[in-house]
């Protein structure tokens, strides 16, 4: 079940530094929602405080009625790098959330293998990390969030280390998966072009101290496809936020 | 004495047949075949130099130009050994395999605790940067001192028995452990531990699922360094006085001038010391798959 996600107010300060905010935003159930802005602007830190990872210093973040004060299992984090365990295979490597929740092995194994086909990943089940190509890693580090259900998910730059052909299509990958479940969805990137092809909506933050300048609608069509990255429609978009992120 | 590590997937051949994943897989075969090489240079070349070092002992000691109370010949050497093995010595009457299980059985108490010790302080350290700024100046301080100036006082406060021996052995042995855990616990990338915590890990499997394999090479290294000083440890601890022990035979050879004896000590603490060593090794290859 999807929930909303909501700030109020939100500030995020590292001793005398304010980071962030401050941040008001209400993002629906089900919704996608990117974030964009230049760097260093306090996306990142955004989204760690919607996962439960980084406090706020002032006002609040909600999941659903629920102030955030740590993370939950019912959110799911891509992080910026695959950040998979070396020492732990494929398969492994994705039943972590369940292993750490107390899931016997057979039961995780079986979760596993439904999951495998999804992510073209089954002949890999036994093979290590550094057997992977950076995009398999980060289909792996995608299969170790859909495994804990969430109905949450936030997305800090998924792709960003990816070659652009791998990152389109694990984008798309990343899309359909979503329109099964249709989880809750933030997803920090810097790259306009994801934003729109991924979103049902566009943050736009200012430099640093980061607050939301802009939020743009992003009605084309779903199912998306690489296509509509063509349509006048998509253009403009792209560009009107392109506009408001150098203001 | 190096086992070859097999390729541990098989199939890999076929995976390679079906992926664009053909260059990647290559360069690890190609990792793990050049590492493979390397261990079978190792493992060929020890004899070799070991062999070296005997023919141009064997050389000057039969040369004619140094004494032989200085240089022993090989042959006195091997038959001193063969000797204490058998017989034991005149010099306490006992085998060589007493005096070494003797320093053995202040090594292994002295290495468990010293580790022991060196991996939970060390730990503590990592963890809390506040009990860093307090305990560290007092351990560095304690390592800059020569063991052997404080091992007497230490037979003082601990007796003549093997306590002491134990206790210099801990204080050897217990340092290079912490060094490597405060390194190996701070070398956990942050990104694991914010990913932990995303799944609400609890402290236990935090550091049973990601500090430890995390940390694992590091604190082996640590312990490879902990087991080769181990002798050296008790062996100090035995110089100072003792009963028995590899240290008391080669202190009572040097005072008799029996230089083949010598020789024959200082040979077997080295064995024992790399046999400590390899036993790590081992274990590291075993854990170690990768």
């Amino acid at each position: 079940m999807s929930i909303n996600l909501t700030t109020h107010n939100l500030v995020v300060e590292f001793g005398a530094l304010r980071a962030l905010g401050p941040v008001s935003i209400q993002i629906q159930a089900g919704q996608f929602v990117a974030i964009v802005g230049p760097s260093g602007c306090g996306k990142s830190t955004l989204i760690r405080v919607l996962a439960g990872l980084q406090a706020a210093s002032f006002g609040e973040a909600r999941l659903g009625e629920q102030i955030i004060r740590q993370p939950s299992m019912r959110v799911g984090m891509m992080f910026q790098s695959a950040n998979l365990m070396p020492w732990r295979t494929v398969m492994d490597n994705i039943a972590l959330p369940l292993e750490l929740a107390g899931i016997s092995s057979i039961e995780r194994q079986a979760a596993v293998y439904d999951l495998l086909p999804l992510l073209n990943l089954e002949d890999f089940a036994k093979a290590y990390p550094d057997e992977l190509s950076g995009g398999m890693a980060q289909r792996v580090a995608l299969g170790r969030v859909l495994i804990q259900k969430p109905d949450v998910l936030l997305l800090d730059e998924p792709f960003g280390a990816l070659d652009a052909m791998t990152r389109e299509q694990i984008s798309l990958d990343l899309l359909a998966m979503w329109a099964r479940d249709r989880q809750t969805a933030v997803m920090v990137t810097h790259d306009i072009h994801e934003a729109v092809l991924l979103s049902d909506r566009v943050l736009v933050m200012s430099p640093r101290p980061g607050q939301i300048v802009e939020d743009i609608a992003v009605d084309l069509p779903r199912p998306r496809h690489i296509e509509q990255t063509y349509d006048t429609e998509f253009a403009y978009l792209a560009q009107t936020i392109r506009k408001a992120i150098r203001l | 004495m190096f086992a070859l590590p097999l390729p541990r997937n098989n199939k890999r051949g076929i995976f390679m047949q079906q992926t664009l994943e053909i260059s990647k897989q290559n360069s690890v075969q190609q990792r793990i075949a050049k590492y493979n090489r390397l261990l079978w240079r190792l493992g060929r070349g020890r004899p070799i130099s070991f062999s070296l070092v005997l023919i141009l002992w064997y050389w000057v000691a039969h040369s004619g130009k140094v004494k032989s109370f200085l240089l022993p010949t090989p042959e006195a050497v091997f038959e001193t050994f063969h000797r204490v093995l058998t017989d034991g010595d005149n010099v306490f009457d006992s085998t060589l395999w007493y005096h070494t299980s003797a320093t053995l059985g202040r090594v292994l108490p002295g290495l468990a605790i010293g580790l022991t010790i060196g991996i939970s302080l060390g730990y503590i350290i990592a963890k809390s940067p506040l009990l860093e700024t307090l305990l560290s100046p007092i351990v560095v301080a304690f390592q800059s001192m020569p063991i052997v100036a404080y091992a007497p006082v230490l037979v003082i406060w601990f007796g003549t028995g093997s306590q002491s021996k134990i206790l210099t052995c801990v204080l050897i042995v217990f340092f290079p452990m912490l060094m490597n855990t405060i390194v190996g616990i701070r070398s956990v990338p942050q990104n694991l531990r914010d990913l932990m915590k995303m799944y609400r890990a609890s402290r236990w499997q935090m550091f049973r699922k990601l500090e430890v394999p995390a940390a694992l090479p590091i604190l082996l290294t640590g312990m490879k360094t902990s087991a080769t000083l181990s002798v050296i440890g008790a062996v100090v601890g035995e110089f100072i006085v003792a009963n028995e022990g590899l240290g008391v035979l080669i202190t009572e050879a040097r005072g008799s001038y029996n230089t083949p004896l010598v020789f024959v000590s200082a040979i077997s603490m080295s064995a024992l010391a790399s046999t400590l060593y390899s036993i790590v090794a081992f274990i590291e290859r075993r854990f170690m798959r990768r």
